[in-house]
């Protein structure tokens, strides 16, 4: 199979990621299409690596994993602290910093 | 298929005996300030770990406060011994650059940090517990606001020593970030900096909540930021089949002799490169918070503890102008004329929009904010100008501008009332009768800010004015004096509202900090007015260290 065709799966993938993270308003869903958009870059990397024939991608979806894990232990901290202070997870919720 | 499996042997060789992988040639002489930095943070996490409650806090100040010095006397070694000129160059396989502005810029942030060290040091503002000072951070961070485990915590005089190894971890990402030599580099020092942000964003004592939720926007328009750059990574890979700097700009240029069928065909595609470069501006000028990527500054600003605002104001800053300087200078070069109109863009609605929206504000925190996005746009000018100049220009300003900063924020941790910092603009009527001294050293960071001779900020946006005109920007110049001089009648506003006004009588109180915030608000008013008075030594210093290796 042509290898751009998982370059578009990528893309799609990423935007759907991005318009979640637009559309939703549960801070755990939104953190869940940010990892979807990180996802896809894995797929990117991945599928170029292969057109390229070198391995650079490959070794960067495994960083890419990493930081995702980190990013994970982070933001699931700050999300549980704030769900626990307020009984909510709704960024709509979170309106105390305005002009 | 066919076609593809001829062409990829590399998945096909596993008949053949294993080929011995040469270990990676590392300059660890050459880094030596990340890893001083890395290494003092690790040990605050042993400090964590082992030491009881009652030594931490001297063990972790000592402890960072010399991490961060011996950083500094390593980047200042490497520059005496060249570094920064004849034998600048790029070190860890291809990774980390070690040349003028790299070390420039980690000189500055190493400074900051150790100001910011100060900052974060202080005791003395809010009231002790049972005896025991505390200082701005909660003193159990997981506790619910208002709980009782948070009233148990606070009776008991925990406090949260753990910034001090989280910030070393955050002045590691942001020395090796304008450094950084590939993309993957980038970004991992772009996590590396921001994740322990995060944190520090959610430790207030006072306002927990506020804190709390700014910790949670910045987090989520952070990470969601990243991911674009990561994804403008992919792109940029995508095109030239490397991520090194170098191979990038080979590729846009034009310079490859025989690209391979692979190469060939995604080289031709200017989409990759066009949609790619866009994605990685964007995660790059979110970290400076340019217009339209501005929306998390004011509410982080406001909501994270001051010390952490000032620290993450002045240093982010420094790291993202480098690393935006390293992508457009040595990536990008070959395009210029397609990023040079949309940088323009967005420097003007950058200074327009962090001038006129400032003028609306009624909270010192937020005016900083918007301040800052301002100066981002000043510094943005500079960076258009595509020159030694320029890139010198930007390294002096980003200086300056730090130790303004950083100055002006721990003057706000002073001004407090019953509920902490009194940060309503309101409170500060009459400050310059109740507190001169303080009034006017903070008059001296407000006048630096909107840009009066004497002050480093009058001498750093004149470089970047003039570098921007002499590459051929003089409408951006325009327009960034017209909107210094909107800029600086919020800040001279300020001043006479702290000078001519009653004080009131429910007023604030000016608290008498330890010699740690001290200290760092008078070295802040020894940088503003010493590269204001005599700019010359240190102009030199950055155009000497304007040069990128590659």
């Amino acid at each position: 199979m042509n290898p751009v065709n998982y370059l578009y799966l990528a893309a799609l993938l990423f935007t759907v990621g991005a318009a979640g993270v637009l559309i939703r308003r549960n801070a755990i869903v939104l953190f869940m299409c940010i990892e979807l958009m990180l996802n896809a870059c894995n797929l990117a990397f991945v599928t170029f690596s292969r057109m390229h024939g070198n391995l650079d991608g490959q070794v960067i979806a495994f960083f890419t994993m990493v930081v995702a894990a980190a990013e994970v232990v982070i933001g699931l901290a700050i999300i549980v602290t704030i769900f626990r202070s307020r009984h909510s997870a709704s960024v709509d919720d979170s309106g105390l910093l305005k002009l | 298929m066919s076609h593809a499996a001829s062409v990829h042997s590399l998945w096909t060789l596993a008949a053949d005996a294993p080929k011995k992988i040469p270990g990676p040639h590392i300059e660890y002489a050459q880094l030596a300030p990340v890893l001083i930095v890395l290494g003092a943070a690790l040990l605050g996490v042993l400090v964590e770990a082992f030491l009881p409650r009652r030594a931490r806090y001297h063990a972790q100040v000592l402890l960072t406060v010399v991490g961060l010095a011996a950083a500094f006397a390593s980047v200042v070694a490497l520059a005496v011994g060249g570094y920064a000129h004849d034998k600048a160059h790029v070190a860890a396989m291809g990774a980390v650059a070690v040349d003028g502005p790299a070390l420039f810029l980690q000189g500055t942030v190493l400074l900051v940090g150790l100001v910011a060290v100060f900052t974060f040091a202080e005791r003395r503002l809010d009231p002790a517990v049972q005896g025991r000072p505390v200082d701005s951070f909660a003193a159990q961070a997981g506790a619910v606001p208002g709980g009782d485990a948070e009233q148990r915590a606070v009776m008991a005089g925990f406090v949260t020593t753990e910034v001090f190894p989280v910030l070393l971890f955050a002045i590691g990402g942001m020395l090796v970030f304008p450094a950084a030599n590939d993309l993957l580099t980038l970004f991992v020092a772009l996590e590396v900096f921001s994740l322990p942000l995060y944190v520090l964003c959610a430790l207030a004592r006072r306002q927990r909540l506020l804190s709390q939720e700014a910790a949670v926007k910045y987090f989520l328009l952070g990470a969601f930021s990243s991911a674009f750059l990561l994804f403008g990574v992919a792109l940029l890979y995508g095109y030239a089949g490397t991520v090194t700097y170098a191979g990038i700009a080979d590729v846009v240029s034009g310079n490859v002799q025989t690209p391979g069928p692979a190469l060939a065909d995604t080289m031709g595609n200017d989409a990759l490169l066009l949609v790619g470069g866009a994605m990685v501006l964007m995660g790059l000028l979110f970290k400076v918070g340019a217009v339209p990527f501005h929306m998390w500054t004011p509410d982080v600003y406001q909501g994270a503890p001051t010390p952490v605002t000032g620290f993450m104001a002045a240093a982010t800053k420094v790291a993202a102008f480098g690393a935006l300087l390293r992508l457009l200078y040595v990536v990008l070069p070959g395009m210029r004329w397609d990023w040079r109109p949309v940088m323009w863009g967005v420097a003007i609605v950058t200074m327009l929009v962090g001038a006129i929206v400032a003028v609306t504000q009624t909270d010192v925190k937020r005016l900083l904010a918007y301040s800052s996005i301002a100066h981002a746009g000043f510094i943005l000018a500079g960076v258009i100008a595509v020159s030694p100049a320029g890139v010198s220009s930007v390294l002096f300003y980003l200086a300056a501008y730090s130790f303004v900063t950083l100055g002006a924020f721990a003057v706000v941790t002073l001004v407090r009332d019953a509920g902490g910092e009194a940060t309503h603009l309101s409170k500060w009527a009459g400050l310059g009768r109740r507190s001169p001294l303080v009034a006017a050293v903070f008059a001296v960071f407000l006048l630096a800010f909107a840009g009066i001779p004497l002050t480093s900020g009058f001498a750093g946006k004149f470089a970047v004015f003039k570098a921007a005109a002499q590459g051929g920007a003089a409408p951006l110049v325009i327009i960034g004096v017209l909107s210094s001089a909107i800029a600086a009648f919020f800040y001279i506003r300020v001043i006479v509202l702290m000078f001519f006004s009653e004080p009131k009588a429910d007023g604030p109180t000016v608290a008498v900090p330890s010699p740690v915030t001290s200290v760092a608000i008078a070295l802040g008013v020894i940088v503003t007015v010493v590269l204001g008075v005599a700019p010359q030594y240190f102009l030199d210093l950055a155009g000497q260290a304007a040069v990128f290796a590659r």
